[in-house]
């Protein structure tokens, strides 16, 4: 089954695009102005998909009268928005939405092998923008009984089933198609429908799959997303995923037949949609891109290496309704580490807990805020650290994709995500996109991913990458102007050396760094262990020369010399000293007054309260 | 967005409480509209499948999947006993002999021949549905449940573990600031639903278990302290599900916290009276908070609370709930409409109030609740 698409008819020069998430609704207004798009005014109120509206196009309206009020202009009629453009001035060329209300798309994906067709599946339903509930597979070590108990346990939107090349094992996924049949499996929407399930694995498995499931299940069958060992082909599955996302999920979530009716384009899954202007992003700046999106509830990251896509979402790691987690999960000294100050652990817990259940409240204390981007780091951390466990490589073979092969092999294990390769990293998320100073979101970021060599810090300024990335799978063009000029703001390039090689003291020498900026040369000298942040303007780029010394790696090899262009940014270059992994020092002391001067050097906290710091 | 405030949680004499009660999968609904029900009366029943399990008879028997028919002295659709033969294979004369035996009570629901696997499936399991709370019948949802619908008094707290139970109320301390420790429950406190002022200690829960008290209500709780209880650590605030003889309800949040006056004050006029407890709390869109109701209590005022909608106004009483002022009580001084840059340097809508101690104190409107004083 093909995939509704949306084919432009006509010049686009207004477009009005919402993303309705699951507590607030987001308008933005974009427009053509002398020759280029660019954003024109935004819009939000809170999403109305809960009792006692129960209709998502409430807050979309009201979220849009915002950019009604704001512009003085008509967008709104009885019908929905407003399209075309009227003669006077009413309305937009085109309205667009995507959707995270309702708990968005919670999948399960099966397979035969946990590390093969599975994992293949794993990846369809996360790129598709999907929450993977479990992954159920012959060899996943349960019993079949717990299997089955499993299955009958969560109630999915769908399910995925996979395995099996074409040709290959029937046995094994009719077995798992057994397992599914067995549960009986109800959908978490619409008591009393059939759960869609779609089949991707074995073409010769096909009869016995429908069989099988095609009476108690809403059965899809698509081209098998493994029809050989060496390549995986995600295209189909991750359509019909799409399609029964509108169809189903959609569908059923109050007031989502009437959105619907409001715009030509299919609605995407909000995540799907960031994926997609992440993926869009890569191919404009033509550079390896990771994201990630920290909210209250999830962590999303998503990354473009080559022609690699992949998302992964982290369901049980955010800074609000999911804090405790962090907590559990980092465990209480790895957050501990990044405060500069003595705290009571016990203390520290309580203080989690209570954010946790009042997730609104912000920090109003400085030592609040730094208690709470120290969890963002960790929280950050382990979502990445997810993600590189899921980008690897088709396992145990060489890898290949639907697209040319450019990538040499690696272990099975091995995930692909190169920090040198990375291009530019990009935050966002309420407390990457709002903290107080750009230098803060800047540090959280290379405190968590580790950014090596030489790469582009951004973050999303208002969080509009859903709107985005749904325009740019009808107008690339459009979305990229304004992702660049209105979306993004450019924080700096960090220079991180890899290193130290073997044992070194902090104060070492470590980079010597020469950057010309529009005739203006900046000649700095940075030791093992130390930070240093030059100013160069966002949308200025310079021209570096990068020198470490023996034991230290900045792209070129050990001690070689690196010649760069790096770009400026609000913040500024900034130049990491402090190694690859990060060092920090197991004495408490010794770590508080380190902490201390890399923030002074970021000017990332009020100096006067920092020295308190370093004095106690 | 319209409030950039923590609306209060629902302290009250007097609402009305619906409550919709639901089957998990479509079933058979037991009363009608308008019938009176009791929180044990059972509004709706439905039968789950029963728990299926597979048996491999193919590898078993050691023959090919596609011949185990042969094989089979059961068909679909038949019912087997625990340890009743399911299939056999003999060869040599019945010298070679395997054998598949049953190993639950159920039918036989499939026999496939592409696995070789036999599903067999457990007899329904029945799954009712009580009223929770005693109320009438509002609506019936055909086949999924009822609305049940009450008047009376409903509190609700900040967290909880526990799912639903019922108990009579017995206020356990003297007053809000008191900690309900295992002293302060009585052997005949079986049934009950103790209520302390601003702390209970893990000893006091442990102990209220064991005399089979239903319910705790307190202000506050230490972290560790809940953990131990639990026996597991809370990571994400989805919580009711919990295997505890207990249901815990914390009114104001983690740490030694007071409860809030109002809160206290009401729990002391419901002393004696039956009450429907939940500790149940999801906190993400569609929130859910831990709840006590007391059906049928006839309230003495007139007062159904405080408006909320009117918002912050200066008077407005409030409670800080995050630091520095974290837990203190404080009235609304000024609400000035600029945004003003605050010491961590966000720039955010705040407020002035006046805390107990007559200070007056800077506080983002973020962080704030109203409390009915």
């Amino acid at each position: 089954m093909q995939e509704q698409k949306f084919e432009l008819d006509r010049e686009i020069n207004s477009v009005l695009a919402t993303d309705c998430g699951s507590t607030t609704t987001k308008a933005i207004l974009i427009e053509k102005i002398n020759g280029e798009y660019r954003l024109v005014v935004r819009g939000e109120a809170p999403t109305t998909v809960e009792a006692p509206f129960e209709d998502v196009t409430m807050g979309a309206r009201n979220a849009i009268r915002e950019i009604e009020e704001l512009t003085g202009r008509r967008f709104l009629s009885d019908q929905g928005v407003i399209t075309p453009r009227q003669p006077d001035g009413s309305g937009v060329d085109i309205y667009m939405s995507t959707s995270s209300a309702g708990g968005g798309l919670q999948m399960m994906v099966a397979g035969v092998v946990k590390t093969m067709t599975a994992e293949s599946a794993a990846r369809a339903a996360l790129g598709a923008g999907a929450i993977v509930m479990d992954v159920i597979s012959v060899d996943d070590g349960r019993k079949p009984h717990e299997k089955i108990q499993r299955i009958r346990q969560l109630r999915p939107d769908m399910i995925l089933l996979s395995g099996g090349i074409d040709g290959g094992t029937i046995t094994h996924v009719a077995e798992i198609g057994e397992l599914i049949a067995a549960a009986e499996p109800k959908p978490r929407l619409g008591i009393g429908y059939k759960l869609p399930i779609i089949y991707a694995g074995n073409k010769d498995a096909r009869k016995h799959i429908t069989d099988i499931l095609g009476e108690k299940t809403d059965l899809r069958i698509v081209d098998n997303l493994r029809p050989v060992l060496e390549t995986e082909v995600l295209g189909p599955a991750r359509e019909e995923i799409h399609n029964l996302f509108m169809e189903h999920v959609m569908a059923q979530a109050p007031g989502y037949n009437k959105l619907m009716q409001w715009t030509p384009v299919p609605i995407m899954p909000t995540p799907g949609a960031v994926g997609a202007c992440m993926q869009t992003a890569a191919k404009e700046y033509d550079m390896s891109v990771i994201g990630v999106d920290i909210g209250g509830a999830t962590t999303d990251v998503f990354s473009v290496f080559g022609e690699y896509f992949n998302r992964t979402v982290s369901a049980n790691l955010g800074m609000s309704y999911s804090i405790c987690n962090v907590l559990l999960e980092a465990g209480i000294s790895n957050i501990m580490r990044w405060i500069p100050f003595s705290i009571d652990e016990g203390e520290l817990r309580n203080r989690i807990r209570n954010k946790m259940i009042r997730p609104t409240t912000i920090p109003q204390t400085l030592e609040e805020l730094i208690i709470e981007q120290s969890i963002a780091r960790e929280a950050l951390r382990l979502a990445f650290e997810h993600h590189k466990s899921l980008a690897v490589g088709l396992r145990g073979v060489h890898r290949q994709r639907t697209i040319g092969d450019t990538f040499e092999q690696t272990g099975s294990d091995e995930t692909y995500i190169d920090m040198t390769e990375l291009g530019m990293l990009i935050g966002s998320g309420g407390c990457l996109s709002h903290a107080p100073r750009r230098a803060q979101s800047a540090m959280m970021l290379i405190d968590a991913f580790q950014p090596e060599s030489t790469t582009m810090l951004a973050v999303d300024s208002i969080f509009m990458m859903p709107q985005l990335g749904i325009l740019s799978s009808i107008h690339p063009k459009a979305a990229m102007q304004v992702f660049d000029r209105d979306c993004l703001v450019k924080l700096g390039t960090a220079i991180a050396p890899v290193g130290p090689s073997g044992k070194a003291e902090f104060g070492a020498p470590c980079l010597e760094v020469t950057l010309t900026v529009n005739g203006q040369t900046f000649e700095e000298s940075v030791p093992f262990g130390s930070m240093k942040v030059i100013p160069v303007p966002q949308d200025t780029t310079a021209e570096a020369v990068i020198h470490p010394t023996r034991q230290f790696d900045v792209g070129a090899g050990y001690g070689r010399e690196l010649k760069t262009t790096v770009n400026g940014g609000v913040v500024g270059v900034i130049i990491d000293c402090r190694g690859r992994p990060i060092v920090l020092p197991e004495d408490v002391k010794t770590r508080n007054a380190k902490l201390v001067e890399w923030f002074l050097a970021m000017n990332m906290y009020p100096e006067e309260s920092l020295k308190k710091y370093a004095e106690v | 967005m319209a409030h950039a405030y923590t609306p209060g949680l629902k302290v009250t004499e007097r609402a009305m409480i619906t409550k919709t009660r639901r089957l998990p999968i479509l079933g058979e609904v037991l009363v009608e509209k308008g019938q009176a029900v009791s929180p044990d009366t059972i509004v709706a029943r439905t039968n789950i499948p029963g728990n299926p399990q597979t048996v491999n008879v193919a590898n078993i028997l050691g023959v090919d999947p596609d011949d185990i028919a042969d094989f089979m002295k059961k068909k679909e659709g038949d019912s087997v006993k625990k340890g009743e033969l399911l299939a056999e294979y003999k060869s040599f004369f019945g010298l070679i002999r395997h054998h598949v035996e049953s190993p639950i009570d159920g039918t036989i629901e499939m026999i496939s021949t592409v696995t070789g696997q036999v599903t067999l499936r457990e007899p329904p399991v029945p799954i009712e549905i009580d009223a929770y709370i005693e109320g009438v019948v509002e609506e019936i949802l055909p086949r999924e449940g009822v609305v049940v619908k009450t008047e009376g008094a409903f509190i609700q707290g900040i967290f909880g573990v526990g799912g639903e139970a019922q108990g009579v109320i017995r206020v356990a301390v003297e007053g809000p600031n008191d900690v309900l420790d295992a002293d302060a429950v009585r052997p005949d406190d079986k049934g009950k639903i103790l209520v302390g002022g601003s702390l209970v200690t893990a000893e006091a829960i442990k102990r209220a278990g064991q005399v089979g008290a239903t319910g705790i209500v307190a202000g506050g709780i230490i972290d560790t302290e809940l953990i131990e209880y639990l026996g597991f650590d809370i990571g994400v605030a989805i919580t009711g599900h919990e295997d505890i003889p207990v249901t815990v309800i914390i009114t104001e949040g983690f740490g030694r916290m007071r409860m809030a006056d109002r809160t206290f004050n009401l729990l002391k006029k419901l002393d004696g009276f039956k009450a429907s407890i939940n500790g149940a709390t999801q906190i993400r869109a569609g929130v859910m908070r831990p709840e006590i109701i007391v059906p049928g209590y006839e309230a003495e005022s007139t007062d159904e609370g405080l408006d909320i909608t009117a918002g912050l106004v200066p008077g407005t009483p409030i409670r800080i709930i995050r630091e520095p002022y974290f837990g203190m009580l404080a009235e609304i001084v000024e609400l000035p409409p600029e945004l003003e840059v605050i010491e961590s340097e966000a720039k955010v809508r705040i407020l002035r109030a006046r805390l107990e101690d007559g200070r007056v104190v800077t506080v983002p409107r973020a962080n704030v609740e109203i409390i009915e004083s």
